[in-house]
């Protein structure tokens, strides 16, 4: 055991945990004012009720070393997760503190799909759906991929920090959610625009102060690969950041500070599969083209297909997942990393083909299952609110609370 | 006695106020609200796509006058006020039946002053 | 040798240090009218993209690279040779990479804190031109002056802990140029209230957070000197905050939240360059000290000589940085850093004459580098918007977006 590399990981996760109170910020000043605290709830809901659901059954599920797609229960309740290394994921540190960092990615990636139905969904709904996602998507797919003997994994799919476990995953369960819960209301006339932007750049920034421990973390040691993963995770951000700012200055004539906060959160999406594996030289392509990529994915495909993803879950962490999982595809080096491999750019091309089979194998389970779930939840208890309810706001009719007074 | 309510661009506020004083008028509520005019709104961006149609933000200042000082006041707020384009705004004037401060309750043109 | 301990204190500093830049963007970004807080939280982001990129392009070899006494020249130009393995001349406990990755955190919000002497006039276009000429022509070799291997100021025997110089002086001074050169902004009768103090008092709690990494983190190591310059710090910053509440309370009558933020400012800047060569005691001195000078040149200097500092930048960290390196010639003492020197109370004059002479000659360096830079910016893209975009406020100007939403 390392005392260096379990303060380190330690310090990542609540670095990790961080970024959840983040996303709260990032998208709850996205939405209208009367519907901001139904979007803190939900993300810090969503705190309380994965962390439980990981030690009873979420990190069972998926670390096990069961067979090649679950993890089975034998770890229920953290039996037989002690202090103790777990060789198979970290040899130089306890098995909790692997185990808690975990913990923060399986909290995470379901608030992601928040951006997709904000403004619509009933708590009650929200809670059910939440807690059967993170069961029978979530868990699977992170032991397919991370999880000892998970058959992506032995297919050799390299996904450094959770490109496709987290963004691709949550992605797509986002756009499935869309597009079954329809538009919100009045949505032609009356486009809802941030109500509180500052809010959202607060948000950015934790969330980018948190990925420092989402990426470098995911070294689990205090060594050279941590210290490159927060290198190239800083540079893609920042290229990704400014990229936007300047897409948007020659279409529309102006960088927003909304396009910098979207770019440098796309460009944090697009470098995390590959943050274990690329350089900096990498990270800045990968930072520079995921900007154009979310752009388009934004401001074209969304309006020609009429989905109401709200906050653009989907065009942000879907797509930016995908880039990031097929770059790391075409720019991986055994240079940065001997224990992961080359990619097509050094000469492997089928590091490709297995990065662009784990994609899809992705999209096809969590949209097939999301949908699935989705459906379950509504029959029982009906996913979306009524048109009054929408109308008046989630906050006061979800949890009779209102964000901010008019008067003293 | 009249109310005068004006709708007027937010960033002409401050030279309003100093016509305003100009002519001893100095008894304003202003608040701030949402409104549009033939222009229908302005483009803003949001994350990449136009967005237009929005209502646009002015400021409303509530004046009470007495008859006398009317026509100073709205001479003071076009001159504040105006650039000549659309969205400059506009100047409505009614009849005010009654005015009573609270602290001495005085009525009518006594308690405007 | 790499120690983990080390590298992971680095990492986790130059994480907190990033997180200053969002924090300065709400300390600025809650004074100025609500009209311009998107222009700050822009700036603040965009100099943290940008100063990211050109940092490992060319920043960190012209700050580090061992070229001249004047600068570092090119030969770690886009990370060239910068790698995983320790670099000894500046930290051989740590990964070269993870140097160069705090350092990259120092060069994004030194120009960052700029921003308060022209907040709310100036023209976005101008100003990342300018922060870039900036960052390149000044930052960059002051650094290398003052920390660069080889660096005349450095073997001159200039103390600079955490950058007392190359932070603060630097950049206040520039801000005074700035602000002077710009002129005042429109309408200043009554000076603008914050728009927003919470947002001021969410950033100083930010920056407080981040200034632990700042300073301590400056100590490249887990070691006593660390732990004492997280001790100053803390207690400058205390001590600064209580110093203005009570300055407030006897020349004003009521002390205030905003007097007591900006007085741990003051501390916290003051306190940097002797964070690792003062005793906690030395620390009170320097905090209070800090307040009375800084509210003098806030308070009583400016309304006297007239420039429009629009959120104290100068006056604020130029004075508090020039004040900290002179009191570290006063105060420092081997006692604590056997590796720095004595200052006059501990029986060593002349080390105060050394900062006097590194503080005179960056901002001798600076207020000139700066006019030329500001000069030329201005004759290509006009630093200043037009009197009625300033009017109509830049975030509408310059962005064509809003912060905040009234109804809905």
């Amino acid at each position: 055991m390392n005392s260096g590399d379990t303060a380190w990981v330690l310090i990542s996760s609540a670095l990790v945990l961080l970024m959840t109170p983040g996303l709260a910020f990032f998208y709850g000043g996205m939405v209208r004012r009367k519907n901001v605290l139904s979007v803190l709830m939900q993300c810090f809901i969503i705190m309380c009720v994965l962390s439980i659901q990981w030690v009873l059954i979420g990190y069972s599920l998926s670390f096990h070393p069961g067979n090649g797609f679950w993890g089975g229960l034998k770890w229920m309740g953290l039996n037989g997760v002690g202090l103790e290394p777990y060789a198979d994921y970290a040899g130089t540190i306890p098995h909790q503190a692997f185990m808690a960092f975990q913990m923060m990615f399986a909290i995470i990636t379901p608030a992601l799909i928040i951006g997709a139905f904000a403004e619509r969904m009933k708590f009650s709904a929200f809670l059910i759906f939440t807690l059967l996602w993170a069961t029978f998507v979530y868990d699977p797919l992170c032991h397919w991929v991370w999880g000892m003997g998970g058959w992506l994994r032995n297919l050799g799919a390299l996904d450094f920090a959770g490109g496709t476990v987290v963004h691709i995953n949550a992605g797509i369960a986002a756009l499935v959610t869309a597009i079954v819960l329809g538009k919100r209301a009045n949505l032609d006339k009356n486009i809802p625009t941030p109500h509180n932007m500052p809010f959202v750049v607060l948000g950015t920034g934790l969330l980018w102060f948190g990925w420092f421990g989402f990426n470098a973390g995911s070294a689990l040691a205090a060594n050279g690969l941590a210290v490159n993963a927060f290198v190239v995770t800083n540079t893609a951000a920042a290229a990704a950041g400014l990229s936007w700012a300047l897409i948007e200055w020659m279409r529309n004539g102006k960088p927003t500070i909304f396009g910098v906060c979207s770019g440098a959160v796309a460009g944090l999406v697009a470098i995390t599969p590959a943050a274990g594996y690329v350089n900096v030289v990498s990270a800045l392509i990968i930072g520079f083209l995921v900007s154009m990529i979310c752009f388009i994915a934004v401001t074209v495909i969304k309006p020609l297909f009429g989905y109401d993803d709200s906050l653009d879950a989907f065009g942000v962490h879907c797509v930016g997942g995908m880039w990031g999982a097929l770059a790391t595809g075409l720019f991986a080096s055994k240079l940065v990393n001997p224990a992961g491999s080359d990619g097509l750019f050094f000469g492997n091309p089928k590091q490709f083909l297995v990065q662009l089979a784990a994609v899809l194998v992705t999209v096809a389970y969590t949209s097939v299952v999301t949908f699935i779930i989705y459906k379950l939840v509504d029959v029982f208890v009906g996913v979306r609110v009524d048109e009054k309810t929408e109308a008046m706001g989630l906050d006061l009719t979800q949890h009779r609370e209102r964000a901010y007074t008019v008067l003293e | 006695m009249k109310l005068v309510i004006a709708i007027i661009q937010p960033y002409k506020l401050e030279e309003v106020k100093e016509e305003l004083y100009k002519v001893d008028v100095n008894l304003i509520t202003v608040s701030e609200v949402l409104g549009h005019g033939r222009q229908k709104g302005v483009t803003e961006v949001y994350r990449g796509s136009k967005e237009t149609g929005n209502l646009l933000r002015k400021v409303r200042l509530e004046i009470a006058v007495n008859d006398n000082f009317l026509e100073p006041t709205i001479k003071a707020i076009v001159k504040g006020a105006k650039t000549g384009e659309t969205g400059d705004g506009k100047i409505f004037v009614l009849d005010l039946k009654e005015c009573i401060r609270i602290r001495t309750e005085e009525q009518g043109s006594q308690a405007i002053g | 040798m790499i120690n983990q301990a080390d590298t992971l204190f680095v990492l986790l500093s130059a994480a907190f240090v990033m997180l200053m830049t969002p924090g300065l963007a709400f300390f600025y970004g809650g004074m100025v009218r609500r009209k311009n807080i998107l222009s700050v939280l822009m700036q603040c982001f965009v100099a943290l993209c940008l100063l990211s990129l050109q940092w490992i392009l060319f920043g960190y070899s012209l700050s580090f690279a061992p070229g001249s006494g004047f600068w570092g020249g090119l030969s770690w130009f886009g990370l060239n040779g910068v790698g995983t393995a320790p670099y000894a001349g500046y930290s051989a406990t740590i990964p070269h990479e993870a140097f160069m990755v705090f350092q990259m955190m120092f060069a994004v919000i030194t120009p960052a804190l700029i921003i308060g002497a022209f907040a709310e006039r100036m023209k976005f276009s101008a100003f990342l031109v300018f922060t870039l000429l900036w960052a390149t022509f000044v930052y960059d070799p002051l650094c290398h002056w003052v920390w660069g291997e080889g660096g005349w100021l450095r073997n001159l025997g200039v103390m600079d802990f955490a950058g007392g110089i190359v932070v603060h002086t630097s950049a206040g001074v520039a801000a005074l140029v700035t602000t002077i050169v710009i002129g005042k902004r429109k309408n200043l009768e009554h000076t603008p209230s914050p728009h927003n103090l919470p947002f001021v008092v969410l950033g100083t709690a930010l920056l407080w957070f981040g200034w632990y990494g700042f300073n301590a983190g400056s100590a490249l190591a887990v070691n006593g000197i660390a732990v004492n310059a997280f001790v100053v710090t803390n207690t400058a910053a205390a001590a600064a905050g209580l110093s203005w509440a009570l300055l407030e309370w006897i020349r004003n009558g009521k002390p205030t939240v905003f007097g007591i933020v900006t007085g741990s400012i003051a501390g916290l800047a003051t306190v940097t360059p002797a964070s690792g060569f003062v005793s906690p005691i030395s620390a009170i001195i320097i905090g209070i000290a800090a307040s009375i000078v800084c509210f003098i040149a806030v308070a009583v200097t400016k309304p006297r000589f007239g420039y429009d500092d629009s959120l104290d930048a100068f006056g604020v960290h130029g004075v508090g940085g020039i004040l900290g390196t002179l009191l570290t010639g006063v105060l420092a003492s081997k006692v604590i850093n056997p590796a720095g020197a004595n200052g006059l109370f501990y029986g060593n004059p002349k080390q105060l004459l050394i900062q006097l002479i590194g503080v005179a000659v960056a901002a001798g360096y600076t207020f000139l580098a700066t006019f030329a830079i500001y000069k030329l910016v201005d004759i290509f893209f006009r630093m200043r918007v037009s009197e009625k975009d300033e009017l109509v406020g830049l975030d509408l100007t310059q962005h064509r977006e809003r912060a905040y939403t009234i109804l809905e």
